[in-house]
């Protein structure tokens, strides 16, 4: 059969043009509030995304099967053209099982960008699907769960995505089967998969009326919306909205330090910032350093740019002393680091900076579609040609779901191969796999550009020589020059304490005692802390093992576990600075961010999406 | 606390004093100060109820009355009177109980008649409260028969004379005898139009006289599928009512429409407005996120929608988890709701056994027919226990409901022998028929049935429990539905039973009794009696026991049985019992020395159903039959009466199954 790109098709078809126009108008009505110039719609299956086995028809709606179909090893899936974008708010499309072939080990689903396609979708990370052959709903697993009925030739198989509360439903012949998926990942792209010859299916992307009333299933959430906007308090402040959102973005800005984007926002809407440029890049710098687990040279910044603020805040202090104890055991603060490193060349294997953005908890940051995919960056669509460019510095293996199907996985010459960070799991023959988290250059949120140089570790293994060591370049305002020195070695295989050095371990033993010290007189001064108390020993209790990460207590060593401290000295210096102690969201609830406030955040183009709904049909 | 107790009566004094002053001021001569001292009482009264059970008490209603029914009082006093009426019965169930006491229904309703609006609209919104209270009786709207069509006639004049008329009718068609006297007065085309009112109220309590006049009602049903309003058809502006962003109450009282028109045969089961539209909406009215009340409803209407149809069965089954998501009905009031308020747990604990029964409900209708459903559901989460705790719940409701479900579960072979078992249902089930209410009764005994089926491992632990006594009781009832449910467990419990049990069950039953069901009236008691029998009569020895001690009464019974007008369902089933005897040894002698049943038997060879020449050739067989003692002289004897004959003309029967009897039955002459 020969697979006809959309182009190909000669314009004069009328049948053809009629539906193109009734797809145009349908998406119109359902989607309106997604602008297809930024992100399309899907609208046919990738030829370009597809396993071999996969045969594309009829304007690459028709699938079919074309490989041998003996086991599970030839299984093939096709991704839609384009990701489901967030603006959709809810997302549906249908297929419909024009033949279920042989066995009718069909699939139907949604799927990240890169993941395998010669498997059916389901059975990898990023990988959702609903089988056939036993009504299974497979999670990014592969072993099924019993969710509906079986389906065959003649059903309509329709697939949902609530973008508002991550989940996603099917339908059968238009009955809801009810919840199959919690917890989405954004840019998922609609997939099916097929393994056995004579299977075909149909997709409708909006082309026709769906069987299942998905109008009507929208028009319940745009009520519940509609109800949950009319239900909040405003007030005697309406009115003054614009000047509170205004100032709450920038707030928001200037309080994680995005500075320029806040001088941007600034110019913009022609308001002003509060703190000047300056403020905010030491800040960032500060920020950095705790981040990177150098939280040493971090105490030593703060105490140089902000004197007395530690001082007055000898709880925080303590609790970045603990941290600091805790990054020497790691091996990342400078007081170790310098002494353990012994060639500075040894750093380039380490393309990147893996730990300047942390993890923010399991299923987003792993996931790497493109450069500028980042959780909190809006709608974080990627033009497909991105990920090209990247995925040649930091390609790594991505472990296959099953064991039995990895060997076919890593053969295939088309597959984009995937990392997922600091999992142990990581197979030996890639050492250098650990992490691939890009730098986010192009994305405006993200920390600015940096340059990395090799010689700023030399450098500071000079200073710790001469005992004192000062940070020039952490302190130029304009200078992005953190080195390379900011790389995470709990990445690297051999992990040692104190990255195995004998001089370095014994700077830790001493760093303890000055620590009890500190805690001692702490103790004296404010009266005893049961809380310093358990962090101490928490911290000393890494000494214990003899793998510190793999230990009970191991956690501590996390690097996520760096940012409440990170956000604490942040608060800490701006309250200090006088400048806005909380960031933009303090306007909206009294005790810093509300997980409630930051979920509205993070939906509010979804939410935003339905709510514009109603307006457009009014 | 001792100066409060002192204190009450002087209080309470003082406000009968004032009401006192209140009730007073209607009699004054001056029309204009009735007036005001009827104003003055309406603000006195709103929202306080010891006010109204004083003014009550006192005797302002006959007052009232009086001054409403007057034709010397001005418009605005009489509206005044219907306004403060009106408020009185917003009160209390006492409140009502006394107005009605009073004459207000008749007195009311003659203010109707008035041409004047306000008033109009006073009375009927009086009427509306008394009317929706349950201590009203309804059949005080029909008691006039001018009533009804005059009401019809008001429903044009404003939105709220239509929202009151329509929540009256609403609230008072409780029998098929008011849906006929609504219906022939036009209430369908009076009220449809009143579907697309712009007043929210109006619209539902439109709706919800629909579904009132439409249940179990196949003459309303069969007209509202015609009926259009506006141009639509109403099934359409019901699937519309039960849009997602509509009110909930007002989408499961649309659904209730539509599930009433179905069960009425008056649109098909497999209809997308049901498939697709009704079914899904009451599916989401038992989801977690809706009110106690609303998960009840949406559960019990959806039972009765998919009852008889496997189909819509097998869909709801796998829309939006519903086996799963009835789980949930068990789990009130959680632990949480009895930590978190008093109040929380009050309303749970309120709602409790309905959400129990409803659950039992839905599921004993999703069961009833598909055996992968019934799986399903018994593999729910506790299910068995919870089905077990149910039957013995202090609800009857609960009970009939959890009794049900069983039913519906026993209806499979699998589940009979695994999970009942497992679970020893039989126990609480035993308990359960001990002075059980009949409705309770049918279904248990029903279920018992099930539960002696041969293969079923209960089985064995009923018969021990000494039910026999029960059942036999059982084929003693009025109702034919207990009959028969006796005699069907008897019948279940004789199949291939040890001679012990049968020799048990005919004299605990005593011949007399299983005689005297062999003339019972209802068909179905006659053929499992007839079962019984034959069940009694297999296996030669005990053949030969039966016949010996009660051979004369058997075919005396048969003899009737043949002769009188039944069905062939019913001679089969006889001629089956003759077969049996025919097998046996000595029993065959009695069939041998029959001339009569011998004829009777050549009669049935040469019938018309082939059923039966089918059963008749059998017996034939049986005597035949040649390793047996005598078997030479019987063959004999049916030839000379001419059976050798018949059997050859039989071997060219178009049915191979009688022409394969005939043959083999031939061969024995042959040997």
């Amino acid at each position: 059969m020969t697979e006809l790109g959309v182009g190909s098709l000669p314009l004069g078809d009328p049948a053809f043009n009629y539906q193109e126009h009734e797809l145009n108008e349908r998406l119109k009505r359902l989607y309106p509030a997604v602008n297809e110039e930024e992100t399309p719609l899907p609208r046919s299956w990738s030829p370009k995304d597809k396993y071999s086995y996969i045969g594309l028809s009829q304007n690459n709606l028709r699938v079919h099967y074309k490989g041998h179909g003996k086991n599970h090893k030839d299984a093939a899936s096709v991704r839609a053209t384009h990701p489901i974008p967030a603006a959709c708010g809810i997302y549906y499309f249908e297929v419909k099982i024009v033949s279920k072939g042989r066995d009718g080990y069909m699939g139907i689903g949604l799927s990240a960008q890169g993941v395998n396609m010669n498997r059916l979708p389901g059975w990898d990370k990023h990988s959702y699907g609903y089988h056939g052959d036993d009504g299974h709903s497979f999670c990014s697993s592969g072993t099924g769960q019993p969710y509906g009925p079986t389906f065959t030739t003649g059903d309509v198989i329709g697939c949902c995505v609530n973008l508002i509360n991550n989940t996603c439903f099917y339908t059968k012949n238009g009955i809801s089967l009810g919840v199959a998926f919690t917890d989405l990942p954004p840019n998922l792209y609609p997939t099916v998969g097929l393994q056995t010859p004579g299977e075909i299916v149909d997709a409708n992307f909006g082309q026709q009326p769906f069987v299942f009333d998905i109008e009507d299933y929208m028009s319940e959430w745009r009520a519940k919306i509609h109800g949950m906007i009319a239900r909040f308090p405003i007030g005697e402040r309406l009115g003054e909205w614009q000047a509170v959102l205004q100032n709450m973005v920038s707030s928001y800005l200037v309080h994680h330090g995005y500075c320029a984007t806040a001088t941007a926002f600034a110019r913009a809407t022609e308001t002003m910032i509060q703190e000047d440029q300056t403020s905010i890049k030491n800040r960032q710098r500060i920020q950095k350093l705790v981040l990177a687990g150098r939280v040493g040279e971090a105490i030593e910044a703060t105490q140089q740019l902000y004197p007395g603020l530690l001082e007055r805040n000898p709880n925080l202090l303590f609790m970045l002393k603990c941290r600091q104890f805790v990054e020497m055991v790691n091996g990342t603060d400078s007081e170790v680091r310098c002494l353990t490193i012994r060639s500075p060349k040894s750093q380039d294997s380490y393309p990147g900076s893996p730990c300047l953005s942390p993890h923010h908890g399991a299923s987003n940051t792993h996931l790497h579609t493109g450069g500028s995919d980042s959780p909190t960056c809006s709608n974080g669509v990627t033009p497909p040609n991105k990920s090209k460019s990247h995925s040649s510095s930091g390609s790594i293996k991505y472990p296959s779901a099953s064991s039995s199907a990895s060997s076919s996985s890593s053969s295939s010459p088309s597959s984009i191969n995937y990392s997922e960070s600091n999992s142990s799991d990581s197979t030996k023959s890639q050492p250098h796999s650990a992490n691939s988290t890009q730098e986010t250059s192009d994305s405006e949120m993200e920390i600015e550009a940096e340059h990395y140089t090799n010689g700023v570790v030399e450098g500071s293994s000079a200073r710790i020589m001469n005992g004192t060591y000062k940070h020039e370049e952490i302190l130029q305002p304009d200078d992005n020059s953190i080195g390379n020195g900011v790389t995470d070695e709990v990445c690297s295989h051999s992990r040692q304490l104190c990255g195995g050095n004998q001089a370095a371990t014994e700077r830790m033993i001493q760093f303890g005692r000055e620590l009890q010290a500190l805690n001692e007189q702490l103790c004296q001064e404010y009266g005893k802390n049961t809380t310093h108390k358990k962090m101490l020993q928490d911290a000393f209790s890494l000494l214990a093992y003899s793998d510190p990460w793999n230990c009970p207590v191991g956690q501590q060593l996390d690097p996520t576990q760096r940012e409440s401290l990170c956000s604490a000295l942040n608060s800490a210096i701006l309250a200090s600075a006088d400048a806005s102690a909380r960031s933009g969201h303090g306007v909206c609830s009294a005790h810093g961010p509300s997980p409630v406030w930051f979920l509205l955040l993070r939906q509010s183009r979804q939410l935003f999406a339905l709510a514009q709904v109603q307006v457009i049909v009014k | 606390s001792v100066k409060k107790l002192l204190k009450a009566p002087a209080v309470e004094a003082e406000v009968t004093a004032t009401s006192r002053h209140y009730v007073d001021r209607l009699f004054d001569p001056d029309p204009q100060k009735v007036l005001q001292g009827v104003i003055d009482m309406k603000n006195a009264v709103i929202g306080n109820n010891k006010q109204k059970a004083n003014l009550i008490v006192l005797g302002a209603v006959p007052r009232l009355l009086y001054l409403l029914q007057q034709s010397s009082s001005s418009m605005e006093l009489r509206t005044e009177c219907a306004v403060v009426l009106g408020s009185l019965a917003m009160g209390t169930e006492n409140n009502i109980k006394s107005l009605v006491d009073c004459h207000i229904i008749p007195a009311l309703l003659q203010g109707l008649l008035s041409p004047d609006l306000v008033f109009i609209e006073a009375c009927l919104r009086c009427l509306r409260t008394v009317f929706i209270s349950p201590v009203t009786p309804v059949q005080l709207l029909y008691t006039d028969p001018t009533v009804i069509p005059h009401l019809m006639s008001l429903l044009s004049n404003s939105l709220r004379t239509q929202e009151y008329i329509t929540q009256i009718f609403s609230h008072c068609c409780k029998t098929p005898e008011h849906q006929t006297i609504l219906f022939n007065h036009g209430a369908i085309q009076n009220i449809a139009p009143l579907l697309i009112s712009p007043s929210y109220k109006v619209r539902m309590q439109a709706l919800k006289c629909f579904s009132v006049l439409a249940y179990e009602n196949t003459q309303v049903s069969m007209t509202l599928v015609n009926v259009l309003v506006d141009g639509e058809l109403l099934t359409q502006v019901f699937v519309k009512m039960m849009q997602r962003d509509q009110p909930i109450e007002m989408q499961l009282t649309a659904a209730k429409c539509l599930t009433y028109m179905c069960r009425a045969s008056a649109i098909r089961t497999d209809d997308s407005c049901i498939v697709l539209k009704t079914l899904p909406c009451l599916v989401r009215m038992c989801s977690k996120e809706h009110l106690l009340e609303e998960r009840v409803e949406g559960a019990e209407t959806l039972a009765y929608l998919m009852e008889p149809d496997v189909e819509l069965q097998r869909i709801a089954s796998t829309t939006d988890h519903l086996v799963a998501m009835l789980a949930d009905y068990f789990k009130y009031p959680s632990s949480v709701s009895a930590i978190t308020d008093i109040k929380r747990l009050d309303h749970d604990l309120k709602h409790a056994h309905e959400l129990r029964q409803a659950a039992f409900k839905l599921y004993a209708s999703l069961g009833s027919n598909d055996e992968e459903i019934r799986k399903k559901i018994t593999e729910t989460e506790n299910m068995m226990d919870r089905i077990v705790s149910g039957l013995s719940e202090s609800s009857i409701k609960v009970r009939l409901a959890a009794v049900r479900c069983l039913h519906s579960l026993s209806r499979s072979v699998q589940q009979l022998r695994t999970s009942f078992h497992d679970h020893a249902v039989w126990k609480p089930l035993m308990k359960l028929l001990q002075n059980a209410p009949d409705e309770v009764l049918v279904m248990a005994s029903s279920t018992l049935c099930n539960l002696l089926l041969e293969f079923s491992p209960s089985k064995e632990p009923i018969l021990e429990s000494g039910v026999m006594e029960l059942l036999c009781s059982l084929t003693q009832s009025d109702s034919p539905a207990l009959r028969v449910n006796g005699i069907w467990a008897l019948m279940n419990m004789a199949f291939q039973a040890d001679q012990k049990v049968k020799v048990e069950i005919v004299r605990c039953l005593g011949t007399e009794q299983l005689f005297r069901l062999l003339s019972d009236p209802d068909t179905n008691v006659l053929m499992k009696t007839l079962g019984l029998l034959r069940n009694l009569l297999s296996q030669r020895a005990h053949i030969d026991q039966v016949m010996s001690s009660h051979g004369k009464q058997i075919m005396q019974a048969v003899t009737l049985i043949l002769e009188a007008e039944h069905s062939i369902e019913v001679k089969e089933q006889t001629l089956c019992i003759l077969v049996n005897i025919a097998d046996g040894n000595t029993a065959k002698d009695l069939i041998m020395t029959n001339d009569d049943m011998l004829q009777k038997i050549k009669y049935y060879m040469g019938h018309s159903n082939v059923k039966l020449q089918l059963a008749a050739t059998f017996c034939v067989s049986n005597l035949i039959w040649n390793e047996e003692d005598g078997s030479q002289e019987r063959q004999d004897k049916l030839r000379e009466m001419g059976f050798v004959d018949i059997l050859h003309k039989l071997t060219q029967s178009s049915e191979p199954n009688l022409s394969d009897r005939a043959k083999t039955a031939l061969q024995q002459y042959l040997a």
